[in-house]
C-alpha cells in the first residue's frame, strides 16, 4: 500500500495544491480586473480558504453528499475499509462514532502537546530577565499560538471525549448524523494545521485574542490564524448539532433525561454553548479578515479609505471585543463542562455510591452555560466599554458560582462516607477537584470591579485561568483517558507509570497556577517577554524559575503518560468487560468495543448511579436475537 | 406490507425527525451569526447616541424585498405540491423560485453595491456590504440548492411520502427570507439618514 493512497495524505497534498490554486485564480482576477496581479493578502486569505476546502473534498468528507447532489442514495458504510490494513481507518472519513472519537482525542493530545511545547519556549525565555533566545517578535507568536493552539486541542479533547461516549452511554447504536460527524472531525485538520503555518508567513502577535487594531495592521499571519479559527468553529457548529440531536432522539427505551449518565448532560450544556455561541467567534474574525482585505472599516478607527472624506471613519475596537467575548467566555464553558461531568462520572463508580444530587448536578450543568452568556463584558472592565455595564456584568459574573458550587456540594457529599479507591483516574478526579477549587476562589476576586482593576492584565489572571483549566479540563480528561483505556483498547495501563505521573503533575501544577498568582501580585504583566528583576523584592525571578520548573515536570508527565498508553497497548494485562465495576452501558459490553456496539437494544430499567444498593439495576440488554 | 418494508419505513422516519432537529438547531446557530451583524449595525450605525443610516435606494430596497417574499410563495407552492404528487407544479415553483433568487441576488449585486457606497467607506460601507453579502451568500447557496433539488426532482426523485430533501431546501429558503424580513428595516428604514 502506498503512502500516497492514505486519504490524510491525498488530504493535504489538496491542501498544499488548492492554496497555490487560490493564489494564482486570485491573481488572475486581479490582473482581468486592472489590479496591479499579485498582492500578497488577498492571493494568501483565498489560497488558505480554497486549500482548507480542497482538503476536506480529498480526504473524502463530502463523498457521500456528492452522491446525494445527483441522486444516488449511499448505504452508511461500516467496518474498516476492505482494500487496506485497518489500522489506515484512523486516516480516512470513517463513520464509526468510536473511531472518530479516537481520531478527535489522538489529534487533540497531539495539539495540546504542540500547544505545550510553544508555553515551554517562552517559559523558558522568562527564566531571566532580559531577552535570551527568543526574539520579542517570537515570543509575541508564541504567546499567541499557545493559547490557540491549547484551545484547539481541548475542544478537539471535548470532542474525543463526547463522540466516543455519548452514543455508548445512551445505549445508542451510533450518532444521529454519522456523516457530518466525520466532517466535524476533518475540519479540524486543515484548521490547525492553517494556525499553525502561519509562522511561516509573519505570524500574528497580537495574542489569542487578536484584538484590533494590532490584528488589523499586522503580519499576513492573522489571516492564515482567523480561518484556522474558523474551520475548527465550524468543527464545533456541527459537532453540537450531532450531539443535541443525537442526546434528544436516540435514547433508548427507558433512558429518560433524568436517567442519563452525568457525563451526557454535560455534553448537552457544552454543545448548547457550542452551537450558538461559537458563531460569534467565527464573525469576529471574519470581520477583522474582510477588514483586512478589503478595507471594511468595522473595528479599526484609523483605517484611512478612499471614502473618508466622504463618509465617518472607521470602525470601534470595543464591538471586537464584545462579538469576541461573547464566544470566548462561554468557551470556558465548553471546556470546563465536559470535564466537570467527568468527575461526577467517575466518583460515583470510586466511591461506590450513588452521587449526590443527581438532578442538581445536571441542571447546574445548564445554569453554568445559561448564566455564562451573561458575563462576557467582564474580560472588559477596563476596556473603555460603557462603565454603567460594569456592576450588571460583575453581577452575572459572580452568580456563575451558585451552580459551580452545586458541582462541588455534589463532589463532597458524594465522597462521604464512601468506600473510596484510589486506582490513577480517581487520583486524577481528586486532583482536579483541589486545582478547580483554585481556580474557583480566585474567580470573584477578578469578577469583582474593584479588584480587577489592579490585577486586570496581571499574572494573577494567567495563574486563575490556568487553574479553571487544569482542574476544569486537563485533569478530567487524563482521567478519563486512564479509565476508558481499558474500553478502548481492551488492555490496562499500567498502574505505576499512571501513579508517578499523577503525584508529579498534581505538586507541579499546584507550584505552577500558584507561582504564576504570586509573580501577577508582585507586578508581572501577562503576555509580556521581559520584566523588571526588581519587582517583588528581587523575588519575580524565583518565581518565574519554579514556574518553568514546574511547566517542564507536567510535560514530562504527559510525555509518561504517552508512553504508558503506547507500551500497554501492546503489553497491558487483559482488562475484562467491566474493570471499575461501573454501571453504565458502554461497561456491559466487550472491550475493546465491537464495531456494533450493542449486540442487543439496551433498556433502562433503573437510575444510574444506584451503587451499592442491593438488586438495582440500571440497563439491561435484551440477550442477542430476542426482540 | 412485508416486516423488511416496514422497518426501512421506520428508519426513513425516525431519520425524518433527525433531520429535522438538525436543521432548526443550525438555523438557532445562524440566527446567533446573523444576530451578530445586527448588533454591530446598530452598535456602529449611530451619531451622539442616535441611531442613524446611510441614504440608499429605497425603490431597490422594497423591489427586492418584494421579490424575495413573493418568491417564498413559490417555494411553499413547490413543497405543497410534492406532497400531493403533484410533479408539475413542483418543478415549476422551485424554477420560479429559484429566478426569483436570482432577481434579488441581481438587485443587491449589481444595483446596491453599485451604489455610491462602497465597502472601504468606513462604518455605512463596512456594515452595508457586511449584512448583505453574508446574506447574499445564503440567497446564492439557497438557489444552487434549489437548483439541485429541481434536477433531482426532473430526474423522477422525490415523492408524496418521501421529500425531505424539498422540505429541508424549502425551510432553508423561508428561513433566509425571514432573515432579511430583519435586514431589510435594519438596513433601509430605522434611523435617521445622515450622508
Amino acid at each position: 500500500m502506498s503512502l500516497f493512497s492514505l486519504p490524510a495524505v491525498k488530504g493535504l497534498i489538496a491542501q498544499i495544491l488548492g492554496t497555490i490554486a487560490g493564489m494564482a485564480l486570485t491573481t488572475v482576477i486581479r490582473a482581468l480586473m486592472g489590479l496591479p496581479a499579485w498582492k500578497a493578502e488577498p492571493a494568501w486569505v483565498v489560497g488558505a480558504l480554497l486549500g482548507g476546502v480542497a482538503f476536506l473534498f480529498a480526504v473524502g468528507a463530502f463523498d457521500d453528499w456528492l452522491q446525494w447532489m445527483v441522486g444516488k442514495e449511499t448505504p452508511l458504510r461500516h467496518g474498516p475499509p476492505p482494500d487496506r490494513p485497518a489500522w489506515t481507518r484512523y486516516f480516512s472519513v470513517d463513520y464509526n462514532h468510536k473511531v472518530i472519537g479516537i481520531q478527535y482525542t489522538v489529534w487533540g493530545l497531539f495539539l495540546l502537546m504542540a500547544g505545550g511545547t510553544f508555553a515551554l519556549a517562552f517559559r523558558t525565555e522568562l527564566l531571566r530577565s532580559g531577552m535570551q533566545f527568543l526574539g520579542l517578535e517570537l515570543f509575541n507568536n508564541f504567546i499567541g499560538l499557545h493559547g490557540i493552539v491549547m484551545i484547539g486541542g481541548i475542544l478537539l479533547g471535548v470532542g474525543g471525549m463526547a463522540n466516543y461516549l455519548v452514543p455508548l452511554m445512551l445505549g445508542a447504536e451510533d450518532m444521529a448524523f454519522p456523516r457530518l460527524n466525520a466532517l466535524g472531525f476533518w475540519f479540524n485538520v486543515p484548521g490547525a494545521l492553517l494556525i499553525l503555518s502561519s509562522l511561516l508567513v509573519g505570524g500574528w502577535d497580537a495574542g489569542w485574542t487578536g484584538y484590533p487594531p494590532l490584528s488589523a495592521r499586522g503580519p499576513i499571519g492573522y489571516q492564515l490564524f482567523f480561518l484556522g479559527v474558523y474551520f475548527i468553529g465550524l468543527s464545533s457548529i456541527v459537532g453540537a448539532v450531532n450531539l443535541l440531536v443525537t442526546i434528544l432522539h436516540m435514547r433508548p427505551k427507558g433512558m429518560s433525561l433524568f436517567r442519563m449518565p452525568i457525563f451526557v448532560w454535560g455534553v448537552f450544556a457544552t454543545s448548547l454553548i457550542q452551537l450558538t455561541a461559537t458563531q460569534l467567534i467565527g464573525l469576529s474574525f471574519l470581520m477583522v479578515l474582510v477588514e483586512r482585505t478589503l478595507g471594511m472599516g468595522f473595528f479599526d478607527p484609523g483605517l484611512a479609505g478612499p471614502g473618508k472624506a466622504l463618509l465617518e471613519g472607521g470602525g470601534d475596537p470595543i464591538l471586537f471585543q464584545h462579538l469576541f467575548w461573547f464566544y470566548s467566555h462561554p468557551a470556558v464553558y465548553i471546556f470546563i463542562l465536559p470535564g466537570l461531568a467527568v468527575i461526577g462520572e467517575l466518583l460515583p463508580v470510586f466511591a461506590r455510591k450513588p452521587l449526590f444530587g443527581y438532578k442538581w448536578v445536571a441542571l447546574s450543568s445548564l445554569a453554568i452555560a445559561l448564566v455564562g452568556f451573561l458575563v462576557w463584558a467582564h474580560h472588559m472592565f477596563v476596556s473603555g466599554m460603557n462603565p454603567g455595564l460594569r456592576v450588571p456584568f460583575m453581577f452575572a459574573t459572580l452568580l456563575v458560582a451558585v451552580p459551580t458550587g452545586v458541582k462541588f456540594f455534589s463532589w463532597v457529599g458524594t465522597i462521604w462516607g464512601g468506600k473510596l479507591h484510589f486506582p490513577t483516574p480517581m487520583l486524577f478526579v481528586l486532583g482536579a477537584i483541589s486545582v478547580f477549587l483554585i481556580g474557583g476562589l480566585t474567580g470573584p476576586i477578578l469578577g469583582t470591579v474593584p479588584t480587577n482593576m489592579p490585577l486586570h492584565d496581571s499574572y494573577f489572571v494567567v495563574g486563575h485561568f490556568h487553574a479553571t483549566m487544569f482542574g476544569g479540563f486537563v485533569f478530567p480528561f487524563f482521567a478519563a483517558l486512564y479509565f476508558w483505556y481499558p474500553k478502548v483498547t481492551g488492555r490496562m495501563y499500567n498502574e505505576t507509570l499512571g501513579k508517578i505521573h499523577f503525584w508529579l503533575m498534581t505538586p507541579a501544577f499546584w507550584a505552577q497556577t500558584l507561582g504564576q498568582m504570586t509573580v501577577g501580585v508582585m507586578g508581572m504583566r501577562r503576555r509580556i517577554a521581559d520584566y523588571d528583576p526588581a519587582l517583588g523584592n528581587g523575588m519575580i525571578q524565583a518565581g518565574h524559575v519554579v514556574i518553568t520548573i514546574a511547566g517542564f515536570a507536567i510535560a514530562f508527565g504527559v510525555l509518561l503518560m504517552i508512553y504508558n498508553f503506547i507500551r500497554s497497548a501492546e503489553v497491558g494485562k487483559v482488562a475484562g468487560s467491566n474493570p471499575w465495576r461501573s454501571r453504565s452501558p458502554e461497561w456491559q459490553i466487550p472491550s475493546p468495543v465491537p464495531e456494533h456496539s450493542f449486540a442487543a437494544p439496551v433498556t433502562v430499567v433503573g437510575e444510574p448511579y444506584d451503587y451499592g444498593l442491593a438488586g438495582s439495576t440500571y440497563v439491561r440488554m435484551a440477550a442477542a436475537g430476542d426482540d | 406490507m412485508s416486516s423488511v418494508a416496514v422497518s426501512i419505513h421506520e428508519s426513513y422516519r425516525e431519520k425524518l425527525r433527525n433531520n429535522r432537529l438538525g436543521l432548526w438547531l443550525f438555523f438557532v446557530s445562524e440566527a446567533f451569526m446573523f444576530g451578530g451583524l445586527l448588533a454591530a449595525r446598530f452598535y456602529l450605525w449611530r451619531e451622539d447616541g442616535v441611531v442613524v443610516r446611510p441614504a440608499l435606494d429605497q425603490q431597490l430596497g422594497l423591489i427586492v424585498t418584494s421579490v424575495l417574499l413573493l418568491s417564498s410563495y413559490f417555494m411553499n407552492r413547490a413543497e405543497t405540491a410534492i406532497a400531493h404528487d403533484d410533479r408539475e407544479n413542483f418543478l415549476s415553483g422551485l424554477l420560479i423560485t429559484a429566478f426569483l433568487g436570482l432577481v434579488f441576488l441581481a438587485g443587491v449585486v449589481i444595483f446596491e453595491w453599485g451604489g455610491h457606497i462602497k465597502p472601504w467607506d468606513g462604518v455605512f460601507g463596512a456594515v452595508l456590504f457586511g449584512m448583505t453579502g453574508m446574506h447574499a451568500l445564503h440567497v446564492l447557496s439557497g438557489v444552487i440548492f434549489i437548483l439541485i433539488i429541481w434536477w433531482n426532482g426532473r430526474k423522477g426523485h422525490f415523492s408524496a411520502d418521501r421529500h425531505w430533501g424539498v422540505e429541508a431546501c424549502a425551510i432553508y429558503w423561508h428561513y433566509v427570507d425571514l432573515v432579511w424580513i430583519f435586514f431589510y428595516p435594519a438596513l433601509y428604514l430605522i434611523g435617521r439618514v445622515v450622508h
